[in-house]
């Protein structure tokens, strides 16, 4: 009774936030950039963090479904198809942020035709269709035996079963194997992958030398630390709230509590090497970005939102006994995650909000070339509905993907 | 002997495919690594720089004005800035005044950061421009560049020159496209920047000052404080310039050498 409560809020949350999504995707895409807060001086905003904060999202979870198809790991094994579909949702949320912020989005195409391999954002750009595809044919031989069995059902989810099957009619035992067999394939050839590309963005970030906030040879890694911290912790959400989880996968969201408590950690430790580097140099232009970060405007983002409820609070719940309850657990997961979601505007926002040349704003009076940034209300309403639409999607995945029962039953 | 057959038709393919691939990674791993600057150098015809005395600058913002009308640029947009700064180890509270244009740097950061190579710095006279028709609006070169030279055209308008009033009819000389500004084409949504007037070249890329082709805000200087010529013309205005001064480029530490100095 409490769970369909809960569902209903969920699908009505979801509904909700695409409608008001619709408001900022008709906005950017008839007026253009002009109700965008961003300018020439700050010239990423909210879509460019929300986009490398979904694609961490997918990197970290991607990781988890590799430990089972790779690695064998038995603690994961419930929640390895949950993890590779929870990788597509975020993937698909991550480019639509990015698409949006394109200024000519029907040009995307160009990177395939015009290359210019000198640039990161166009690897990045490979890097992520090749992604994309992979995750895509992973999905489909992982779950192509479960819509082959689910087309027998007379009911709608029966006919959606069947067109998700592609015509695949073979249930026997060789035809399982071989798809075992394909998912370790790209499995593994998809670890790489998300290594370079989550690592890539932060290359992206890094290479840039006219910005010395992200001029650092350890923003890779941080990029890559910070995105597999935060996709274990959704994954850790998810697998508590996903098809009853909450009573089914009590053990295994106990174990991702230790996994995630762990990447935590790490990610904290490269991060205070990057602030004490930085602060201790004490080059102006270098700790100009860690002042805004740290005493600027929206310090609270830093010091509340991504120190406190992102990190000091989420340690605390995954080293006191909570550690033990799911229910303490999977809040720490969510925490984690909304935390480094501060992270990420923290990254592009001080890395921007700094004159290259002293004077530059003061030179001309103009609402584009100013270092104060917030996101104006159709930017927030775009990225609302992009989480909206991945709610509603992973809503569409708790009806449609096997219950984790039939999971266990098959190995 | 027919199996035989197969086997060495599968390892010439495989010989086949293991030298294609080869040949690619040396194509990419020479698009993506190697050098820019020596190709341009051969061909570059003409070094188009300036030479800004700032002792001369009298911060009128006359530069500023006569770019804007002759690019047409819009609201938000400005190819030239003047700042004016008091210097704080200087003796007199006179303030420094500089103007500052796009630069044209020799190994420019923003060219090799660009996606679809949509922004490139010409072969023959080292001018960086921007292709509007194929730039995305990504926006990864303005972060790139060191000394925001670059702008977004957000497709905001002075309200003199807004849509549906005849200004707005007016076409923008840039690269002798003439384009008229319209919502959701080129170049709103595109990165926009200085191309030091090449509207105003000849058909062999040479500049006239008597002829009055010749950038907008070397034109218009009141105080005669820009300087533009040829770099690669010993005998050039701006060569002798400086060779008898002393000059400076700003952030020289990031190596990408630009092509506009400052007499201080």
């Amino acid at each position: 009774m409490k769970t369909t409560i809960l569902k209903k809020a969920f699908w009505i949350l979801a509904i909700l936030l695409i409608l008001i999504g619709i408001y900022g995707w008709y906005i950017r895409l008839f007026f253009g950039h002009t109700e965008a807060n961003y300018g020439n001086i700050i010239t990423w905003g909210l879509w460019v963090a929300a986009y490398i904060y979904f694609s961490g999202l997918s990197a970290g979870s991607f990781l988890v479904s590799s430990m089972v198809y790779v690695f064998n790991d038995t603690k994961f094994e419930r929640i390895g198809k949950l993890s590779v579909f929870t990788a597509l949702v975020t993937l698909l949320m991550a480019l639509l942020s990015i698409w949006a912020d394109l200024g000519h989005m029907n040009r995307v195409w160009y990177v395939m035709v015009y290359p210019n391999f000198k640039s990161p954002m166009a690897w990045m750009i490979y890097l992520y269709s090749t992604y994309m595809l992979l995750l895509f044919c992973e999905i489909y031989f992982l779950l192509r035996y479960d819509f082959v069995v689910g087309k027998k059902q007379a009911n709608f989810k029966g006919r959606i079963c069947k067109i998700l099957s592609l015509g695949s009619n073979d249930t026997s035992e060789k035809s399982r194997m071989r798809d075992k067999k394909i998912v370790k394939i790209l499995a593994t050839v998809g670890i790489p992958m998300v290594i370079l590309f989550s690592g890539g963005v932060g290359t992206l970030f890094g290479v840039v030398s006219a910005r010395p906030h992200w001029h650092s040879g350890l923003f890779p890694i941080l990029f890559l630390i910070s995105a597999l911290v935060s996709g274990v912790a959704l994954v850790t959400l998810v697998s508590a709230i996903f098809q009853d989880g909450f009573t089914k996968n009590k053990s295994t969201v106990v174990e991702l509590g230790k996994f995630v408590l762990f990447l935590l950690l790490i990610d904290v430790l490269f991060q205070i090497s990057e602030f004490l580097i930085a602060y201790r140099g004490g080059i102006p232009g270098h700790i100009a970005g860690w002042d805004i970060v740290t005493s600027g405007q929206y310090a609270w983002v830093f010091w509340g939102w991504q120190g406190v409820i992102g990190t000091l609070i989420p340690i605390l719940l995954l080293i006191l006994p909570t550690r033990k309850s799911p229910v303490w657990v999977a809040l720490a997961g969510l925490l984690i995650a909304a935390g480094i979601f501060g992270l990420r505007l923290n990254i592009v926002i001080p890395g921007l909000a700094v004159e290259e040349i002293h004077g530059l704003t003061s030179a001309i009076f103009n609402h584009r070339v100013d270092l104060h940034y917030f996101p104006s209300i159709s930017e927030w309403l775009l990225t609302f509905g992009i989480i909206g639409f991945g709610m509603f999607l992973f809503g569409l995945g708790e009806y449609f993907l096997p219950k984790s029962e039939e999971v266990t039953e098959e190995h | 002997m027919k199996k035989e057959n197969i086997i060495s038709r599968r390892e010439f393919i495989g010989q086949l495919t293991k030298i294609g691939a080869l040949g690619l990674a040396t194509y990419v791993s020479q698009k993506a690594f190697g050098s820019t600057e020596t190709a341009t150098n051969n061909k570059q015809k003409h070094r188009y720089g300036m030479v800004i005395d700032t002792r001369r600058c009298v911060g009128c913002r006359a530069c500023v004005m006569a770019c804007k009308a002759e690019n047409g640029t819009p609201l938000g947009i400005y190819y030239t800035l003047v700042f004016d700064e008091i210097l704080q180890n200087k003796p007199s509270d006179k303030p420094i005044y500089m103007t500052k244009p796009c630069f044209h740097c020799q190994k420019p950061s923003c060219v090799d950061m660009c996606p679809v190579s949509a922004t490139f710095k010409r072969e023959e006279d080292g001018i960086v421009v921007v292709d509007y028709d194929r730039c995305i609006g990504c926006r990864y070169c303005m972060t790139a560049c060191p000394y925001s030279a670059r702008w977004f055209d957000f497709g905001e308008n002075y309200p003199a020159v807004a849509e549906n009033t005849d200004y707005a009819a007016i076409p923008s000389p840039e690269y002798n496209q003439f384009r008229e500004r319209k919502p959701h084409t080129s170049p709103i949504g595109n990165v926009r920047k200085c191309t030091f007037c090449i509207h105003l070249q000849d058909e062999e890329g040479k500049y006239n000052k008597k002829e009055g082709r010749w950038p907008a805000c070397a034109k218009t200087c009141t105080a005669h404080a820009i300087f533009f010529g040829d770099l690669n013309d010993p005998e050039s205005e701006v060569n002798i310039l400086l060779r008898e001064h002393n000059y400076i480029r700003l952030k020289e530490e990031l190596g990408i050498e630009p092509n506009v100095y400052y007499l201080i």
